[in-house]
């Protein structure tokens, strides 16, 4: 393949001549400019000029190499003429030149010292979490509102939302449930034989469907579902203004899109839960008697007797907690997104994050707090 | 009509916007500074300047969503900016926006779009408010497609039915926010028609934000223009007696389309 060419003639009255030569296509092993500027240095020349008979092509790889070449010539005072290029080239180069560079709009790119990044990170923390504070702060204002019955929704966007947080989660909480049941009856089945307490799987699945798993799982699942989804609607109604008009229009989108959004969750998370803690049960029962060779009756007895009211009571409202903090986690992000489509994305990962790192610091908190009461 | 003269303080008693020494800034990084201009009743005032230059950004600050770094907005003799949230509300609630890219609620339908804020702020019973919805509908010639989403109907369509929503209160202040982006030239005049015609029978004070000239030329009756450069305005009055009057600039921006001739007002 031929390769660009380039070599250099000195003429009189100091004038360096670079014969460009060959096809100039954006490749490797491009003539470099430290070349020409060897040319130049080693025989104090105060001009440049170009000969191009032998240039077959070109492309942008030669305007760059030129306009190098031009900035080490304006550096070391040699007058370039540009009168031997291409007509094409010339035009493009007096075009890059036409704009000066804009003050400023270059980014800088100095990188502060590492103790002054950490600073900044930490100071960086400290809006954002004012910002939630200010978030959940109005979302109570907002709920007091609710309650003196001024707050103002659409009751059918609740209904929708109620249908697609509920009924719509349906499938994928069974699976998840019936399956962590499952699981839990085989670790617990594995041990619990070695010493012939297999009917005690019963005990282990439901105790710990109902007083913690079902929630957990059922919220995890709903803060990548409906956390997500929340977060995406408000982050793209920012974006195409749509919670502008509101706010213009005297509506407050606090109410009118955050509002509903927590009460359907808050509705249909202890649902979920209850609907989870039967399916996870099952998922046990399906283990103690495909494996153990339990007999049903015996199974449900044992799982009646092992759980009681307050755990069931404790998992539900475990859960209806849950279902707040991925709201809120859900619509903050989405309300903090930024003016584009990839803020959009940004904002639903982060609605995820911020479920879930709610949901376990929860989860841990309500662990402490039943502990010392004796639930 | 005295469209020919430019605003000045003498007019102040037909004032019915008045910017004084507006600075807007993103943090420290500053827009525009030292805006001073009135819009008078019944005026369609446009808003002009390059892209990037804040015209949109000066547009959020007369509807209140984002706050001025320094100066004050003053409807009739009202300060907006040192008013309570309050009454805020209370004085946008005179005002109606066409947002840039319509911003209608994607999962309401056109009627309902329009119903919201007449349910929000008046006791209309639900069939005089699909009554009036399919009015306002009608006004912009999208009669028929009150149970229509926002997303079956064109670009377009969308912008229109956007008017419609912010006629439903019967605004005194109509805002427009490049009206015509994203519309071929044929549906951005009928737009511009249509403002003139709400103008005229409504007798609302209109502001428009646009760089689109042939809109410029056929629908102002004064004008600022925002100069990038110098991050502050440059021009004040109508357009046409800016493209003799005017700096380089803004000359230049006027004349840059009708020598085109493809952008030229008619």
């Amino acid at each position: 393949m031929a390769s660009p060419t380039l070599s250099f003639d000195r003429v009189p009255e100091g004038t360096l001549v670079a014969r460009l030569g060959g096809p100039w296509h954006l490749q490797r092993d491009m003539p470099s400019v430290a070349s020409v500027a060897r040319e130049i240095e080693s025989g104090r020349l105060g001009r440049l000029a170009f000969d191009t008979a032998t240039l077959t092509a070109w492309d942008s790889s030669l305007l760059t190499f030129l306009i190098d070449v031009g900035e080490f010539c304006v550096q070391h005072h040699v007058t370039v003429d540009r009168n031997g290029l291409p007509k094409g080239v010339q035009r493009l180069l007096a075009l890059a030149e036409a704009v000066p560079e804009r003050q400023g709009a270059r980014q800088g790119s100095i990188a502060p010292p590492w103790l002054a990044r950490v600073g900044d990170a930490v100071l960086r923390t400290r809006d954002p979490l004012r910002e939630m504070f200010a978030f959940i702060g109005s979302i109570t204002l907002a709920l007091g509102r609710l309650a003196r019955g001024r707050a103002r929704f659409r009751v059918p966007d609740l209904l929708l939302l109620v249908q697609q947080a509920g009924a719509q989660a349906l499938g994928i909480v069974t699976l998840i449930s019936f399956l962590v049941g499952l699981i839990l009856a085989f670790v617990g089945a594995v041990q619990l034989e070695q010493f012939g307490a297999a009917i005690y799987v019963a005990n282990l699945v439901g105790i710990a469907m109902v007083r913690e798993m079902a929630a957990m799982m059922t919220a995890i699942v709903m803060a990548g579902r409906t956390g997500a989804s929340y977060a995406a609607q408000l982050g793209t109604m920012k974006v195409t203004q749509e919670v502008d008009a509101l706010t213009t229009m005297g509506i407050s989108s606090l109410d009118f899109l955050v509002l509903p959004r927590m009460i359907a969750l808050c509705l249909m998370m202890p649902l979920l839960c209850l609907y989870s803690d039967v399916v996870g049960i099952l998922g046990g029962a399906a283990v103690g008697m495909g494996m153990l060779r339990l007999p049903m009756r015996v199974y449900y007895d044992q799982t009646i007797s092992a759980v009681h009211l307050s755990d069931l009571v404790g998992g539900i409202f475990k859960a209806s907690v849950y279902g707040v903090l991925i709201a809120i986690a859900g619509c903050l992000r989405g309300m903090q997104c930024g003016n584009s489509s990839s803020a959009v994305g940004d904002a639903a990962t982060r609605a995820v994050v911020t479920g879930i790192v709610f949901i376990i610091s929860a989860c841990g908190i309500f662990a402490v707090m039943f502990y010392v009461l004796g639930i | 009509m005295d469209t020919t003269r430019a605003a000045s303080p003498a007019t102040d008693s037909q004032a019915r916007i008045t910017v004084r020494n507006l600075t807007m800034a993103y943090g420290s990084f500053v827009i525009m500074r030292d805006l001073n201009f009135t819009i008078r009743h019944g005026d369609v005032f446009v808003i002009m300047g390059g892209s990037g230059c804040g015209k949109s950004t000066l547009l959020r600050h007369f509807i209140g969503l984002n706050e001025p770094a320094s100066g004050e907005i003053l409807y009739g003799t009202e300060s907006f900016t040192a008013a309570e949230p309050a009454r805020r509300q209370q004085m946008l609630r005179r005002f109606g926006v066409l947002y840039q890219s319509g911003a209608l609620w994607s999962s309401m339908t056109l009627a309902e779009n329009i119903g919201l804020p007449l349910g929000e702020y008046t006791d209309l019973t639900p069939a005089q408010i699909r009554e009036i919805a399919s009015l306002k509908l009608a006004l912009v010639g999208l009669k028929g497609f009150e149970d229509f989403f926002p997303s079956q109907i064109s670009g377009g369509m969308q912008k229109r039915a956007g008017l419609a929503r912010a006629m439903a209160l019967d605004p005194d202040i109509l805002f427009f926010d490049e009206p015509s982006a994203g519309l071929d030239p044929i549906s951005s005049q009928l737009l511009d028609d249509l403002i003139l015609q709400l103008r005229e029978s409504l007798g609302s004070t209109i502001v428009v934000v646009t760089h689109e000239l042939a809109s410029i030329f056929a629908i102002a009756t004064n004008s600022v223009f925002l100069d990038v450069e110098t991050r502050t305005m440059t021009a004040l009055g109508p357009p046409k007696d800016l493209l003799r009057t005017g700096n380089d600039t803004v000359r230049r921006f006027l004349r840059r389309g009708a020598s085109d001739g493809e952008k030229g007002a008619p």
